[in-house]
């Protein structure tokens, strides 16, 4: 098997083992991109030059009799909301081309901390909204199992390089289901850790109180070992958890159901679903329950008021958060020709730079907290929020996780729903409660629905830190589908 | 625009109208670094040198609250008696200025750290409590320059340059409720409480409190009514009111502008106003008109701030002994009236005297010495009385040199012109300008001799028992002797030598 086709866990092992070095791994996955890349458009920007250094220093390091961590010279697509200080940062925005951050955000760090080797950066919805690349300044990237169709959104560059092998793992940010749902339409594994548990200092925010990082990876356990590896307390970060990383790579190693408590959202399925994923859902209920989990039957009856809710509150943080792209100090400025007001600079500049989708959310944002307006709208969606974590909290007391499809439908064609915004944002039905509520979720691959042949996603759910569960669970459910299938899912997809 | 502004005499102003006020103090907190970075907080650093990701808001960046602020704005809201907040957050305030980098400022709304306290000041012997509604934490803007242009205001300016040096400095909001019923010492009240409320900071030692850095900033809302209605007329908001003359100075200006303007039947318009040091006049700023809408929600980068009551308890516990409380103490140990305490206080003389008393001097020659020649030559210079080149150690020499005979209080006064001209300490002085009084007998002998053979007449008359004329004799001593002599043992001498009983 090619080096690109292995596990991130076998690739670290193979480096750390010397049987291969980190550079022929980088160079095998770089030549990947070069082969594939023009066809995905999974990276915004590739780095050969600065990927080989970081992977000629892990061999030295290792040469040296240095004791690295399981993912040391493992290739990564980073997603390019994150700050990398040798690497630009657009956001996927227009307005942030070309710009240089003179700091590494949390994560960045800690994934070279750890070794890893960044390849490049990945696109992205616009500042990460959205849930097919759609909205990104610099073009769609493609769903690997059928190049017409979206990697899914806002993570879409991460999915598909994962998905088409120029990457064994990446990463992304889940505000709305920004990994969940690209994760299932690709057919890899994503994981939306508990809000906090992640740093977020140096992402580029969206929606502060909902953003979350997360990994992706084409197994379980590589994305345990991801999330493992960027995760923990970080000072810079006054909303970071200060407590232990849950035990996400045992858990996955568990992989193990047997007496588990597992709830169905009674109130995800049905009119809106597309009928292959709901089978492809309903059969891996049954498989639980062959498992030894027992399986019942769980009502959130809020959870139909967490898409209007989000659909309030990020946009109003939005509006706020993207304040500060006003050419004064970064980015593009426009209209700069000595006559001009700062006023009029800023709004010539914001007015060429942010594409429709972030105008319609910065508009939306405004909207909702003006004076007059705030109680009805943002106040009202904040309670709407703390309803949605009493429903989880009242579903955690009868069950151990929640299951549900992660998205209600397989991956669209491109073009399909990008005039259509309500439409784009169902997208995100199943995925929002756990942003909302904060607790952890992901998504692993359970089929391929049957009138299409696309991955579905099989959503799991856990509270807040109980992050060990979703890959406990995701685990069993990915071996047991592996015997089955003979293979991963990702093995049916096309060549590319 | 202010040239133009018609003003009513102060006076007749106070006949028609009733003002109320309303004061917001923005205090500078020197922590050491920023409010919600780590970047340094010291004064006049090269422009964009003490910035980084946070406080230029770099995409990604985060705040972080620096926990002193809190702590320090906690224990203002404790010497202000507040009410401490068990649970409360920072917001947001949305809008867009160049110099706020993030184009939001991270303040508190709804939900302040403290709220209804009160500061009792002393104007004119009376008591007046001022009410407290909050005092909350935030950050500082950048700083703007408008180069170019007449006004040095961003209109008409060629362009702009902006240090972000200041942006994120810790920033404490302390606002009033509307103070009624100071009538016509309303602008003296402003002054008062300004400067009560420095002298509580200062004595806490949360902020350097300097209102010509900006460390201390105050802007004074005004409104009218008219005698005898109890409905508050529409305020303006004067800010830019960088020394505690000109809180006065502004408030008094606008009694007179506002009043003007409703005696001729026109309207306040609610804006803010700035003040001008120069002529102590306001012109129009931005009106408040069309409210600006601020979109506060709670930040949700930044977690709660819940202070443990026992920690509030433990800082309440710790205060340092207020300002009032202190002048009180000093005032019975000094044994000194109301009035001569006040005039103290105005003058700035209350740490000087306190000082000169602990450097050995009785209270009243420290209070004479600083209440008199020298705030005397402080007025006549122009400076404060704390700005003049003479230390409480060299006054309480001076004091000595009298006490101990060495000196005559006119002598003592050359000393103190010469501390001031930078001849040296007092016995230097006294030195260099030959001051001793002259009490060497022998001398002093001789001098009157000289004076008594040169007034026979005079010596005469004090003979035949006119004791009144050695008065001109001892003149004559003192003269001669250039003012060294002991006038009262020249007399004393005279009288003998001259075989007449004292």
């Amino acid at each position: 098997m090619s080096l690109t086709h292995k596990t991130a866990a076998e690739l670290g092992r193979l480096v750390a083992s010397r049987e291969t070095s980190a550079v022929e791994v980088a160079q095998a996955h770089l030549d990947r991109i070069a082969e594939v890349d023009s066809k995905v458009s999974a990276f915004l920007h590739v780095d050969a030059e600065r990927a080989l250094a970081q992977a000629r220093a892990v061999d030295e390091r290792i040469a040296r009799g240095e004791k690295l961590g399981p993912l040391a010279g493992v290739p990564i697509a980073h997603k390019d909301v994150f700050t990398t200080e040798d690497m630009p940062t657009t956001a996927g925005s227009k307005i942030l081309e070309g710009w240089r951050p003179p700091y590494d955000a949390t994560v960045t760090r800690r994934l070279r901390e750890a070794g890893l080797v960044i390849l490049g950066k990945t696109n992205l919805d616009e500042f990460a909204m959205g849930s097919s690349t759609e909205n990104s300044a610099y073009g769609p990237s493609h769903n690997p199992w059928d190049l017409s169709r979206v990697p899914g959104g806002s993570s879409g560059g991460s999915s598909a390089a994962v998905a088409s092998y120029q990457a064994p793992l990446s990463t992304g940010t889940d505000t709305g289901g920004s990994i969940r749902q690209p994760a299932a339409v690709t057919g890899i594994v994503g994981m939306k850790p508990t809000y906090g548990g992640s740093s977020r200092y140096g992402l580029i925010a969206f929606a502060s109180s909902l953003d979350t990082p997360g990994p992706f990876a084409r197994n379980v356990l590589d994305a345990a070992l991801l999330q493992e590896a960027f995760s923990g307390h970080d000072e810079f970060d006054s909303t970071s958890i200060d407590a232990p990383v849950p035990p996400v790579v045992e858990a996955a190693r568990q992989a193990d159901v047997a007496g588990l408590r597992i709830g169905v959202v009674k109130e995800f399925g049905g009119e809106g679903y597309q009928p292959g994923v709901l089978a492809r859902f309903h059969e891996t209920v049954d498989l639980l329950e062959s498992l030894g989990a027992k399986v019942v039957e769980v009502s959130c009856p809020t959870f139909g008021y967490a898409l209007p809710a989000y659909y309030l509150i990020a946009p109003s943080e939005c509006s706020s958060n993207l304040a500060r792209f006003d050419a004064m100090r970064y980015g593009l400025r426009v209209g700069d020709d000595g006559t001009r007001s700062a006023e009029e600079v800023m709004a010539l500049t914001r007015a060429a730079g942010f594409g429709p989708e972030v105008k319609r959310r910065i508009m939306l944002g405004t909207y909702a907290l003006s004076s007059g307006y705030y109680d009805a709208y943002y106040g009202q969606a904040q309670k709407v929020r703390t309803l949605i974590s009493r429903d989880f909290e009242a579903a955690f007391h009868q069950v151990d996780v929640l299951i549900s499809p992660t998205t209600p439908t397989t991956a669209f064609p491109i073009g399909e729903r990008a005039d259509d915004p309500m439409a784009m944002y169902l997208a995100d039905l199943c995925t929002i409660p756990s942003n909302l509520a904060g607790n952890a979720a992901i998504s692993v691959p359970c089929g391929l629905a049957d009138e299409d042949g696309l991955p579905v996603g099989l959503q799991i759910m856990a509270p807040v830190l109980g992050d060990d569960r979703c890959y406990r669970v995701g685990a069993a459910v990915e071996k047991a589908f592996d015997d089955r299938w003979g293979g991963p899912l990702l093995s049916k997809a096309p060549a590319l | 625009m202010s040239s133009t502004d018609t003003l009513m005499p102060y006076d007749e102003a106070l006949e028609r109208f009733e003002p109320v006020l309303g004061l917001e103090t923005h205090v500078e907190l020197g922590t050491a670094s920023k409010m919600f970075c780590g970047c340094s907080t010291t004064f006049g650093a090269p422009p964009n040198t003490h910035v980084c990701p946070v406080c230029l808001a770099l995409p990604g960046s985060l705040p972080v609250a620096n926990a002193k602020a809190i702590e320090s704005t906690i224990r203002i809201g404790l010497a202000l008696n507040c009410s401490i907040a068990e649970w409360c957050r920072f917001a947001r305030k949305n809008y867009f200025y160049p110099d706020m980098p993030k184009n939001y400022q991270i303040s508190q709304y709804d939900e302040p750290l403290c709220t209804e306290g009160y500061l009792d000041v002393q104007v004119e012997g009376k008591t007046i409590r001022v009410e407290i509604e909050r005092v909350h934490l935030e950050e500082d803007t950048g700083k703007s320059t408008h180069v170019g242009g007449a006004t040095g205001r961003i209109q008409g300016a060629d362009y702009s340059i902006v240090d972000y040096n200041r942006a994120g400095i810790p920033l404490v909001e302390i606002v009033t409720k509307p103070v009624e019923g100071t009538d016509r010492l309303a602008p003296e009240v402003a002054r008062a409480y300004v400067t009560e409320l420095r002298e509580l900071l200062r004595s806490l030692g949360v902020s350097d409190v300097r209102m010509e850095e900006g460390s201390l900033r105050c802007d004074v809302n005004v409104s009218l009514m008219p005698r005898g209605s109890s409905e508050w007329g529409t305020r303006t908001e004067t800010k830019n009111v960088n020394s505690l003359r000109s809180v006065e100075r502004a408030v008094r200006g606008e009694i007179e502008r506002q009043a003007a303007i409703l005696a001729d039947g026109g309207r306040i318009i609610q804006e803010t106003r700035h003040f001008h040091e120069d002529t102590g006049a306001t012109t129009s700023g931005r009106s408040k008109e069309e409210a600006q809408d601020y979109r506060y929600f709670p930040e949700p980068d930044l977690v709660p701030i819940a202070p443990d009551p026992a920690w509030v308890a433990e800082l309440k516990a710790e205060l340092p002994e207020l300002p009032s409380v202190r002048r009180a103490r000093l005032q019975a140990e000094w044994g000194v009236s109301d009035l001569d305490m006040a005039a103290m206080h105005n003058a700035g003389a209350i740490e000087l005297v306190e000082a000169t008393v602990a450097a050995g001097a009785p209270a009243a020659d420290a209070r004479k010495w600083w209440m008199g020649e020298l705030a005397r030559r402080a007025n006549e210079g122009g400076t404060a009385l704390t700005d003049l080149p003479i230390t409480p150690g060299d006054v309480a020499k001076v004091t000595e040199l009298v006490a101990s005979g060495a000196l005559n209080d006119k002598l003592a006064r050359q000393v103190l012109e010469g501390v001031l001209a930078g001849e040296g300490t007092p016995e230097a002085v006294v030195e260099s300008r030959g001051l001793r009084i002259v009490n060497d007998e022998g001398e002093l002998s001789a001098i009157i001799d000289q004076v008594l053979a040169g007034n026979a007449d005079a010596a005469d008359k004090v003979r035949s028992g006119k004791i009144a004329a050695v008065g001109a004799l001892v003149g004559g001593v003192m003269k001669a002797s250039r003012g060294k002599a002991d006038a009262g043992r020249a007399r004393e001498l005279i009288l003998e030598k001259l075989g007449v009983e004292g």
